[in-house]
């Protein structure tokens, strides 16, 4: 697929990476379109259950589930799910092959046997993808992620390329709104999404690796985000995390890469009992410790200092697996973390732009 | 390699004194290649693009799912099939039509750019290459190769509009793409064909995995290799055409092949005093073949050369030709591979070799001291005559058992091409034999002279006269063949097209509409509609149409044989009739049971066959209501419509209005029958032209025979010079010669012309095509091709002996002087 306009800004938002030689015209068409598609504003207040679901008039949304799992020999697995909506332009959804919307999901399991992934494409309007909220349905081809209307309990199911995974979510805290109420900044200069989580899902299920089946058990953390509009210029690609704390709290933070400058970073402190507290750049601490070569050449850092001293938090976060490659169409990396220091737990990384 | 070069040098100063024979060799090599290789071109031309037309979409192994009968399916089967984990693509496809200069009909494919399986290319644009937002956007992209965007009249980035109205997404270039076909996004396609929620077929990636039951039973595999069934349909046609190429090529040879025989006995001295000199057998015949060698070069680079000239002319009636008879598009330009050109220098290469080789093995066989007596006219003729109707008797008796027991087209061009080269074998004993009774006639002594010398003359323009032979009876058979075919066509299409007026609305729907509307017009006679179901039966494509009982049918459909009340069996829903060539094809004759329907469809008796000409698929006319209980998908696929004259424009114009119908779809009788006869005329215009160039290229094979003799008789014409005779009238006696040879083979050409023609309807017709013709003799076209023969030869002769008649006496004298 040609890296046209719907990829660069799901990639750009996902990513915010250099795509490899973007045509200039994908640029003109986005500054020319970016008016038609609704804005983000502060003080816009997110409504449940309605905006589980699809948020048309956006350019671009996510629905992001990511699992840390451990099975009854103590190996320890990660699992992702995730759906994108992507639309070629402004304007409801419509039905039959002339939807504007593009759907792409990743999947992607990680365990003692490496990493793997599968991805899958769908045009909307047909009903071959989509995201409904009564009762909570996402789905594209045979993969879904279904469940109650308050997404308290949910089945997430999918599979590729001998992996699979079916799994079922409780939740046992609420959802949690980052940024101010859910408008979450991206840049100094305005760029931003709406931006929710659930990160208090118990996980049970089973995986399956190689034809072998293996019952599972752990933790899951939602993320759901939409906008229209891309990253600034100059920023090259971000690095994300979504931590548990052996604590019960959950810490959710980001750094957008600037080619020039410091990188923007912010975060949400989020108490066991689902109490949330804004961090901002100046209060997280990140550094790359250590470096993998991933299949692909490039480097990426796998071993991570993390610090939020407001917080008392002081950990290293390290990849359970440092090949944790996503092969798809746009590669990046992301994988199952296990957090040591001031406080223990596991979490998810995802590093995009390298 | 100095001796070599010495050979070399002592053997070409020959061709300085004898430029025409050089020429000659060349010309004939030249022909030989060019009409070979032109041909040639055609049909590979033709192979490509059926190779790309059906390599489009489908890579090379993608099977397909697909409905029974190939009709469209639901999408909600797609969704099923993608929901179960099914990498499978959607495809559907139909025909758009345009009223450009000549109605066009283009083959519009709507794929998914998104679920394509990761290798496939789409006109050499590889899936992931795809500009999305462009491709699948508004307006959207329709892609085209040049030609269709030539056809259409409009240039890319236009947007073309259909003799519906509807209008196509952006055009866009590209030139991979097959001839006659339109690529744009599925959802585009439904639109365009009114096929909102349908499909044509499923690509699949995995074929591994047996398909689940629901869908099994709605939609049959089928395997992934490339779809040869336009190769299949067209085969008959390339083959017809590759014959008429071979044809050609033979007579070329026949040309290279005397005027090597004729410059090696001239060169019998000339070898005998080089091997006189020391030089080694080898070391000659390496001269020799070094020189045919580079006569085969260059004829070769001549004829491919002009071969790709010749196929770029014809090409246009080619493509129109296979484009109405088979649905089939060929590109108008020719892109030839390298391959190609490289193939068309070796068969020139190997065309000298068979002109050559018995020339360079009697060179190699001549006995070193042996009299350098120019053996051309001194051929003992007994020996070689018997020998060759020895020969010709042997291919008698081939073409007779390919007669007897051939059934492929294969041997029905055997038996062809056996009764042609035996006839041409055993012209010269028949002509010998002639002149033998004429001799036997004469008193006076130069009345004996003339016939005498005639019969002298023969070995040597025999292999001219044969060439002559071939192509004035090919000319004859092939002339036969297709003013016959005109003549059956046109009197078939004048009983088949009785209707007046004949609607093909867009879809079943409508024309439940169109029906209903028409019958309540009080104008109109008779209403027939036909309904439509297309299936393939013992792996051959087949049309089934159901016809309701109407007593017109009787008096109209002409039947080639029927049963007893084959009618009133037909409509009670019992029996059936087939087209000529399905029966042909399937093996069935009257009275026979056929299972048109897969069971539980019950089998019906045969009871009636007709002609369907120039239908590439079979044809079944079943009775309409019992099609439509047995398949309630048959479409109603057309309706055909009498009414007194005068009503015919403004029912039209009517139609028209009503239902938003273009003029391809409402079409009168006479417009119908005029696209027919031109289909067909333009079908035999490549074929008239390649056989008028095979006449040509006899003329020349004469022309040169002549000319190297004209050259070699003088020492034959001087002594009667001597005794009196004139100049100008020994070129009278010559040119008298000539004409009752090339009379007497224009003769014996016209009789083996109808045994051709007889073999082309009643034996190539029924293996290529699945109908035989009945034999039309013509003699006004007889008698124009006679005198195309004589007046062919008379030009061919006329060079010649002009310079004859202009000989200084000196020269003749010389002959007596250099006969020692």
């Amino acid at each position: 697929m040609k890296p046209e306009a719907w990829l660069l800004i799901a990639l750009a938002l996902l990513a915010g990476c250099d795509p490899p030689q973007p045509p200039a015209k994908s640029y003109a068409g986005l500054g020319q379109e970016a008016g038609a598609f609704n804005p983000v504003t502060r003080n816009h207040a997110l409504v449940f259950p309605r905006d589980h679901a699809a948020h048309n008039g956006f350019r671009i949304e996510w629905w992001y589930v990511t699992a840390n799992l451990r099975d009854s020999q103590g190996r320890e697995w990660g699992a992702q799910w995730t759906l994108f909506r992507s639309a070629l332009r402004a304007g409801p959804e419509t039905l039959g092959w002339d939807s504007p919307n593009l759907w792409m999901g990743h999947a992607a399991l990680t365990g003692p046997g490496g990493h793997q992934s599968g991805e899958t494409l769908a045009r909307g309007g047909i009903g071959q993808a989509g995201v409904q909220a009564q009762p909570f349905r996402a789905w594209i081809n045979d993969w879904s992620l279904q469940g109650s209307d308050d997404i308290g309990q949910l089945q997430m199911s999918a599979g590729g390329q001998g992996f699979a995974y079916r799994l079922m979510l409780h939740s046992s805290g609420p959802l949690v709104l980052h940024g101010d109420q859910g408008y979450s900044e991206k840049s100094g200069k305005g760029q931003a999404s709406y931006y929710y989580s659930q990160p208090f899902y118990q996980v049970t299920g089973e995986v399956e690796h190689d034809g072998q089946r293996v019952a599972v058990t752990g933790k899951a953390w939602l993320d759901r985000e939409w906008s229209s509009q891309p990253l600034a210029a100059g920023q090259s690609g971000w690095d994300w995390f979504s931590l548990h704390l052996d604590s019960g709290a959950k810490v959710m933070l980001f750094r957008v890469r600037e080619d020039a400058g410091p990188p923007y970073r912010a975060g949400t402190w989020i108490s066991a009992t689902g109490e949330t507290q804004v961090l901002s750049g100046e209060q997280i601490q990140l550094q790359a410790l250590a470096w993998t070569t991933q299949q692909n050449g490039k480097q990426v850092p796998t071993r991570w200092r993390v610090q939020l001293p407001a917080q008392g938090l002081d950990v290293q976060v390290e990849a359970l697996e440092p090949q944790a490659w996503m092969n798809t169409r746009f590669p990046y990396w992301e994988g199952p973390v296990r957090i040591s220091g001031s406080v223990g737990g596991r979490g998810y990384l995802e590093m995009t732009g390298y | 390699m100095s001796a070599l070069l010495l050979t070399m040098q002592a053997l070409l100063s020959h061709w300085r004194r004898h430029r025409v024979q050089g020429l000659s060799i060349i010309t004939g090599l030249w022909l030989a290649t060019a009409l070979w290789t032109g041909v040639q071109a055609l049909n590979s031309q033709a192979r490509n693009d059926y190779a790309r037309a059906s390599a489009v979409v489908a890579g090379p192994a993608h099977a397909q799912l697909v409905a029974p009968g190939a009709q469209r399916f639901d999408q909600a089967l797609y969704l099923q099939l993608r929901q179960l984990g099914w990498a499978v693509s959607p495809v559907v496809e139909g025909r758009l039509r345009f009223a450009a200069e000549q109605p066009l009909s283009v083959r519009l494919i709507g794929i998914e750019p998104l679920s394509l399986p990761p290798a496939t290319n789409i006109a050499g644009i590889a899936a992931q290459d795809f500009d999305l937002q462009a491709f699948i956007g508004t307006p959207g992209q329709a892609w085209v190769g040049p030609d269709t965007l030539q056809q259409l009249g409009v240039k890319p980035g236009e947007q073309a509009v259909t003799s519906d109205g509807q209008v196509l997404p952006t055009l866009v270039l590209t030139p991979q793409l097959a001839p006659g076909i339109v690529i744009v996004d599925i959802g585009h396609a439904q639109a365009l064909l009114h096929a909102e929620g349908q499909l044509s077929r499923l690509l699949l990636t995995d074929d591994s995995k047996p398909l689940p039951d629901a869908i099994a039973a709605r939609l049959e595999r089928q395997p992934g290799e490339d779809d040869t069934g336009l190769q299949r349909l067209t085969e008959s046609f390339h083959l017809n055409l590759s014959a008429l190429g071979l044809l050609a090529f033979v007579v070329g040879l026949f040309i290279a092949h005397a005027a090597i025989g004729l410059a090696l006995e001239q060169r019998r001295g000339l070898i005998r005093t080089l091997r006189a000199c020391g030089i080694s057998l080898g070391t000659a015949l390496s001269g020799l073949a070094l020189e045919l060698g580079v006569f085969a070069l260059l004829g070769g680079l001549l004829g491919v050369a002009t071969g790709y000239l010749l196929a770029a002319a014809l090409l246009p009636d080619f493509a129109a030709s296979l484009r109405g008879l088979y649905g089939a598009s060929v590109a108008g330009h020719l892109t030839l591979s390298a391959e190609w050109w490289l193939i068309g220098v070796a068969v020139s290469v190997l065309g000298a070799l068979l002109a050559g080789a018995s020339s360079v093995l009697r060179a190699a066989r001549l006995p070193l001291l042996a009299l350098a007596q120019p053996q051309a006219w001194r051929l003992a003729q007994g020996p070689w005559l018997r020998r060759q109707a020895w020969l010709a008797g042997l291919l008698l008796l081939l073409a007779l058992a390919c007669y007897l027991w051939g059934n492929s087209l294969p041997t029905a061009f055997t038996l062809l091409a056996a009764l042609l080269l035996a006839s041409a074998l055993l012209l010269p004993s028949v002509l010998d034999a002639l002149l033998g009774g004429l001799a036997r006639r004469c008193r006076e002594p130069l009345t004996q002279w003339f016939v005498a010398d005639s019969r002298q003359q023969l070995p040597a323009v025999s292999l001219a006269l044969m060439a002559l032979l071939l192509a004035l009876a090919a000319s004859v058979g092939v002339g036969s063949m297709t003013e016959g075919f005109r003549r059956t066509f046109t009197g078939w299409l004048d009983q088949r097209l009785a209707a007046d007026l004949y609607v093909t609305p867009r879809d079943t729907a409508q024309a439940l509409q169109v029906r209903d509307w028409l019958a309540t017009q009080s104008a109109i006679s008779t209403l027939l509609p036909s309904w439509r179901v297309e299936l393939t039966l013992q792996g051959w494509p087949v049309q089934v149409q159901g016809i309701i009982d109407d007593p017109g049918y009787r008096s109209r459909w002409p039947l080639l044989e029927l049963r007893a009340q084959a009618w009133e069996q037909l409509a009670g829903g019992t029996a059936v009739m087939l087209s000529e060539q399905l029966a042909r094809r399937l093996g069935v004759q009257l009275g026979d049971r056929l299972q048109v329907l897969p069971a539980p469809a019950p089998g019906m008796t045969v009871v009636g066959l007709y002609a369907d000409y120039g239908n590439p698929k079979g044809h079944v006319l079943v009775n309409a209501d019992w099609l439509r209980r047995q398949r309630a998908d048959a479409a109603l696929s057309g309706i055909s419509v009498n009414l007194p004259a005068e009503g015919i424009a403004p029912l039209k114009h009517e139609l028209q209005a009503r239902f938003a119908l273009d003029d391809s779809r409402v079409v009168e009788q006479s417009t119908l029958k005029r696209w027919s006869t031109d289909v067909f005329s333009r079908t035999f215009a490549a074929t008239a032209a390649l056989n008028s160039l095979t006449l040509g290229v006899a003329g020349i094979a004469l022309f040169i025979s002549l000319l190297s003799l004209g050259q070699q008789r003088l020492g034959q014409l001087a002594p009667l010079w001597a005794l009196g005779v004139r100049r100008g009238q020994l070129a009278w006696l010559s040119l008298g010669q000539t004409l009752m040879l090339s009379s007497l083979t224009v003769l014996l050409a016209i009789p083996l012309g109808v045994l051709l023609a007889w073999c082309l309807v009643a034996v190539v017709n029924v293996q290529a095509f699945g109908w035989r013709l009945p034999l039309y003799l013509f003699p006004r076209q007889l008698l124009q091709l006679a005198l195309l023969g004589v007046l062919t030869s008379l030009l061919a002769s006329a060079w010649p002996l002009w310079q004859l008649a202009r000989r200084q006496p000196a020269e003749l004298l010389r002959q007596f002087a250099d006969e020692t």
